[in-house]
């Protein structure tokens, strides 16, 4: 099958802006409708991606988005290379820039590169000729998650997502992954409700399209969603909340708040769990918990941004 | 890709010339042309296959797949069996990824073909290119007992060795022609197989 490419080619996924809205997410989610189909086979691998090396350049901690890049890369036969700054010469003080310009001199297709600094995606991409994927830079943006996000909801409540209703819930202040599901979610017809303690509030919300809520018992019995933040446990010496225990009781979802749900409202996490702070462990692994797919359709996601940047040309996207 | 737009009209290998300006040099096959060539190609597979009990037919994306479903019901109404139809996209094994524009079809479905005669199906043989990923795309899936290859139409210039074992019709054609085939339920309107030249 041969197309016309019909706008510009995606050159890197820095943002969820970079997909161009609600036509090019949904375009993405199709083609992970592919990937999945390639994963369940005996041979889970095309050779689509032969002959492309996928790097992986990671300044922070991760387990599943760096393990789900290079999987998706290796289903689709790229070589992968991992940069972990434990083992680097980051230690000996090398700069960023010249990190990506000794990567690029071994001649990589794309780098996954995640980093503690907001922007730090864009600023390889502009260093970089491979595309460039943000695997997650510092409270900005995680565009992966939000499409394996929207893609697991999408086999639950799809093909449309228009006027679904989500809350989001928690430390949205420090969350990339709260900014890139809000863009995500509302760009295919959502409405979010963002839910949390003020102090983990973002300062401003101009432009956000979004409600926001303090109480998670307003909320809980009218949105089909609830997509719960991890509460990074460092917040708590930012004195931003006053323990573990008053958060989850005032904004963790217990069993007994679960109860009061309506019967199909899902609930999803982007791991790692932290089990009786903002989810109870019953909920997280009751039947309503989307937790276990999300992490398996990370995979799918991931080759069908790869394909995207390396092989589909600019047909799609 | 969205169905309909004759510059979309894309046969095997046909680089992307927009269709502009490209006139109709031949009708090939009309609708009831179309039918009896599928009719007899039909006959040929259940007649080479000594009644088709073991036969798969596999159609490539998007009217290969069509052409497919069409074999299997013509099949079913003179022969009385239930020929298992599969679907298979072969973006992801082609050999120009990174050259042009590649889009996948659909999901591919291909019921179990180990020890099976697995037919190909297509509407346009060319330079064989789309024929050798298929084949690699199939035998990921399975060993098949042996492999063959139906196509609509068979309009020369191959550039690795293949061949048909079906042809609906054998078209010659310059290069820089394109053959189009209509299907009613890819394309709306229609059948039909035309011959369009670039402005002479």
């Amino acid at each position: 099958m041969i197309a016309r490419p019909e706008r510009e080619p995606l050159q890197h996924l820095r943002s969820v802006d970079d997909l161009g809205g609600r036509g090019g997410i949904e375009e993405m989610l199709d083609l992970t409708d592919k990937m999945v189909e390639i994963q369940r086979r005996e041979i889970p691998k095309v050779p689509a991606l032969r002959g492309k090396t996928v790097v992986s350049l990671f300044y922070e901690d991760s387990t599943r988005t760096r393990l789900s890049f290079e999987t998706a890369a290796k289903r689709m036969s790229a070589d992968t290379m991992t940069f972990t700054v434990g083992t680097s010469s980051v230690n000996k003080g090398e700069s960023l820039l010249d990190t990506v310009q000794t990567i690029e001199a071994m001649g990589v297709d794309a780098i996954v590169v995640r980093h503690g600094a907001a922007g730090a995606a864009h600023r390889v991409a502009s260093w970089a000729r491979a595309s460039v994927v943000n695997g997650g830079d510092g409270r900005h943006e995680h565009p992966t998650q939000a499409l394996l996000d929207t893609y697991t909801l999408r086999r639950h409540r799809g093909p449309s997502l228009d006027g679904c209703r989500v809350a989001i819930v928690g430390d949205v202040r420090n969350s990339r992954v709260a900014r890139s599901d809000v863009k995500a979610f509302t760009a295919l017809g959502c409405t979010v409700t963002l839910v949390g303690p003020p102090t983990l509030m973002p300062e401003r919300l101009d432009g956000w399209p979004v409600t926001v809520s303090y109480d998670l018992d307003d909320v809980l019995a009218d949105v089909d969603v609830v997509y719960l933040l991890r509460i990074q446990r460092e917040r708590i010496d930012q004195a931003l909340f006053p323990t573990l225990r008053e958060y989850a009781a005032r904004w963790g979802l217990t069993a007994e708040r679960a109860a009061r749900m309506k019967p199909d409202t899902f609930v999803m996490h982007p791991g790692p769990m932290n089990r009786g702070v903002e989810i109870a462990a019953e909920v997280a692994d009751s039947a309503r918990s989307l937790v276990t797919e999300q992490v398996a359709n990370g995979v799918a996601v991931r080759m069908a941004v790869l394909w995207a940047l390396l092989g589909s040309g600019g047909s799609v996207v | 890709m969205t169905a309909g737009a004759p510059a979309e009209h894309h046969t095997d290998e046909t680089p992307d010339r927009s269709g502009r300006g490209f006139s109709l040099r031949t009708r090939v096959f009309d609708p009831a042309d179309l039918r009896r060539a599928v009719t007899r190609v039909a006959h040929e597979i259940v007649e080479r296959n000594h009644g088709g009990a073991e036969v798969v037919l596999v159609g490539l994306y998007t009217r290969g797949v069509a052409l497919a479903r069409r074999l299997a019901a013509a099949i079913e109404s003179f022969e009385g069996i239930d020929v298992p139809v599969g679907a298979l996209d072969v973006a992801f094994y082609r050999d120009d990824i990174g050259l042009r524009p590649i889009a996948p079809g659909g999901p591919t479905e291909v019921p179990d073909v180990r020890d099976k005669v697995v037919v190909i199906v297509d509407d346009v043989l060319f330079t064989g290119r789309t024929v050798r990923a298929a084949l690699d795309a199939l035998l990921e899936l399975g060993r098949p007992r042996a492999v063959q290859l139906a196509v609509l139409v068979d309009r020369g210039h191959r550039e690795l060795p293949m061949r048909a074992d079906y042809v609906g019709k054998n078209l010659p054609t310059k290069r820089t022609e394109d053959v189009r085939v209509c299907l009613h339920e890819v394309d709306g309107g229609d059948d039909c197989v035309e011959l369009w030249g670039p402005p002479s």
